[in-house]
């Protein structure tokens, strides 16, 4: 799933996100797939004569939300890697497709920590961290509060400490 | 010191709203001359227009500016007083716009461009002031010196100049045919808005009938004609009213310009220092005809609506010369010769240029039979399997990378071949994006991150070996603490 290959030149980044990033995954597709299933089996109610194929979509969209909702977040879980030197941030996320980012510590502008509701419950925080590039910022996500604290102080104390514009 | 507020011409509380019916003329003729012409309608267009005015007038009277020795200052607005400062040290580029209404009164827009892509996105407008005024004002802001008034012009060296011979790769760029497309859109939306039906225009009637009453192997070459001899009139129009009097300079104080326009007049500048490179664009009949475009790659530059052109449609060989020139290179890096990408890249390409075509043949077959759609839909999406064959082939073709000293040069597409050359210095962190096919494969999409242009440029399908290799050559040091060995 993550790294077997072995001529693949790239290693792991060292540090695993919080293990209840796992029940973060969980509860947020399962609350998408809920929604969803849970409109169209209202719609079928609802519906003096629904169309049969409803039916079979209402099936599928179950199936695919629970198999999706629960193989997702393990897989996720064990792609999520981080790692934080002292001249650069590197990434791996993703789970299906999987996102390798590099940015060098001297290009970075901003770091921000932010907390869905989902993430408030379980005490964990997405940190951001953006360059002078429109192409998006590179983000941890699934952090137990503590280590995001500490990452976005160690990256805002050695971004100080290098000067220039960072374009 | 020019440390004194200045104000937009007074012209302006004409002009703006001047610019903005002009966009108005053609509903307005339509609903004179065709709609149902009452009152309530008479009032409704007089207040829209006094609303206009006065917004004008307003505007007029609460913008002014300044620029001192460190920044732009701006304040605007009646409801919402803006207060915007630009350092000067952050402007990346200079943009000034001359919109017909401009012209007849000598005025233009002046666009300051910074690096920002996060906050004002729009950077600072100010508009308008007199043409000499937006002169200075560019001369001034880039040359970040307060230079006095009436310094002799700066005509610059010339880089490269319209040529008339140009306008025949003007029909190539199929800009013609999306031009009728807008109009066709734009009439529809009108005749919508209006309440006007087809049927009550004769032109419109007569040529239904003739359709209807037509065989279809009569009426498919004649429209066919039709619409090509309209694209090509429509593209070379368009290529006048854009490029008429196009000109590149490089500039004493470290600026290129681009000047170039017929009723809208452009004049783009570019501090040298903030470009990260350039883009050779050659659309499939542009290649076929030896032709293309080239924009550039920098900070403060909108990439759409077409501010970060450089050469309009041209031959390869002036393209590449300018390209060169601006980068300063002897011979231009997006010629340089291309590494291949391994033949699993091939497969890909093709896979995805036919699986989708095959998918929406099989589908609108099954349709005819089951459903009693027409036979030439499903006839026409066969036809186009092996057109789309061929697409696959020549992106394959056409895929492929290169590191020169200072660039990295990366060539993808077939209907729309771009050749990136991005400066090495510029590459600001690396995106490396692989989908489970991708790790089947042994390949992976690159995206070199930049403060630049669309802000990352990809280099799809490299070897695993291959595209490592390329990552930690092209900026030394970044990814090898993270390599395996």
């Amino acid at each position: 799933m993550g790294v077997s290959e072995s001529e693949w030149g790239l290693r792991a980044p060292a540090n695993l996100v919080s293990k209840r990033a796992v029940w973060q995954w969980t509860v947020q597709a399962g609350l998408v797939w809920g929604v969803l299933v849970a409109g169209l089996a209202v719609a079928r109610h609802v519906l003096d004569n629904p169309p049969g194929w409803l039916g079979y979509v209402l099936v599928v969209a179950a199936v695919v939300g629970v198999v999706h909702t629960v193989v997702m977040p393990q897989w996720r879980y064990r792609v999520h890697r981080w790692e934080a030197t002292a001249d650069a941030v590197f990434t791996r996320s993703g789970w299906v497709t999987q996102e390798w980012r590099v940015a060098p510590v001297s290009r970075i502008q901003t770091v921000d920590t932010a907390r869905g509701p989902v993430q408030q419950l379980l005490r964990l925080a997405t940190v951001t961290v953006t360059t002078a590039s429109a192409q998006g910022p590179v983000k941890i996500d699934g952090l137990a509060l503590d280590v995001a604290a500490r990452l976005v102080e160690d990256l805002a104390a050695t971004t100080q400490a290098t000067p220039g514009d960072a374009t | 010191m020019s440390a004194e507020w200045g104000r937009l011409d007074a012209r302006m509380i004409v002009v703006r709203p001047l610019n903005e019916l002009i966009g108005l003329v053609p509903p307005l003729a339509a609903l004179v001359f065709l709609g149902n012409f009452d009152t309530w309608r008479t009032v409704t267009s007089v207040i829209v227009v006094g609303l206009i005015l006065s917004r004008g007038l307003l505007s007029w009277a609460t913008t002014k500016y300044r620029i001192t020795d460190t920044r732009v200052e701006l304040h605007k607005g009646v409801l919402f007083r803006q207060r915007l400062a630009i350092p000067r040290d952050r402007v990346r580029t200079v943009d000034l716009t001359a919109k017909l209404g401009h012209r007849l009164f000598g005025l233009a827009a002046v666009r300051i461009g910074t690096g920002h892509h996060e906050k004002d996105r729009e950077g600072v407008t100010l508009d308008a002031v007199t043409a000499g005024e937006a002169e200075r004002l560019r001369r001034v802001i880039l040359r970040r010196v307060v230079a006095a008034e009436g310094a002799p012009q700066d005509d610059g060296v010339l880089i490269s100049k319209l040529d008339n011979r140009w306008y025949r790769y003007a029909p190539l760029t199929m800009s013609g045919l999306l031009s009728i497309g807008v109009v066709v859109g734009f009439l529809m939306n009108i005749a919508h808005e209006l309440d006007l039906r087809f049927s009550d225009v004769g032109l419109v009637r007569s040529i239904f009938t003739w359709v209807s009453r037509t065989d279809v192997g009569e009426v498919v070459p004649v429209v066919g004609v039709f619409v090509l001899v309209l694209s090509v009139l429509a593209s070379l129009v368009g290529y006048l009213l854009q490029n008429h009097d196009y000109r590149l300079t490089s500039h004493s104080d470290h600026t290129i310009r681009v000047q170039r326009g017929l009723l809208t007049t452009r004049s783009v500048s570019i501090e040298e220092k903030r470009l990260r490179g350039a883009v050779l664009h050659e659309p499939l009949l542009l290649r076929a005809g030896h032709g293309a475009r080239v924009s550039a790659v920098t900070t403060g530059l909108h990439t759409k609506g077409g501010s970060s052109q450089l050469l309009p449609a041209a031959p390869r060989e002036e393209a590449d010369r300018v390209a060169a020139e601006i980068l300063r290179q002897p011979h231009t890096p997006t010629a340089a010769p291309l590494t291949k990408h391994p033949a699993k890249a091939k497969t890909r390409r093709l896979v995805r240029a036919i699986v989708p075509t095959v998918v929406i043949a099989a589908f609108l077959s099954l349709m005819t039979v089951v459903a009693n759609w027409p036979v030439w839909l499903a006839v026409i999406a066969i036809v186009l399997i092996p057109a789309f064959v061929l697409v696959g082939l020549d992106r394959y073709r056409n895929l492929g990378h290169a590191l020169t000293d200072d660039y990295l040069v990366s060539r993808s597409g077939s209907l729309d071949r771009n050749t990136v050359a991005l400066q090495r210095t510029g590459i600001i962190g690396w995106t490396i994006r692989r989908t489970i096919f991708q790790r089947r494969a042994r390949v992976f999409t690159l995206t070199a991150v930049t403060a630049a242009g669309a802000g990352g440029y990809r280099v799809r399908d490299l070897g695993n070996q291959q595209g490592i290799e390329l990552v930690d050559a092209t900026v030394p040091d970044l990814l090898t603490p993270f390599l395996k060995h």
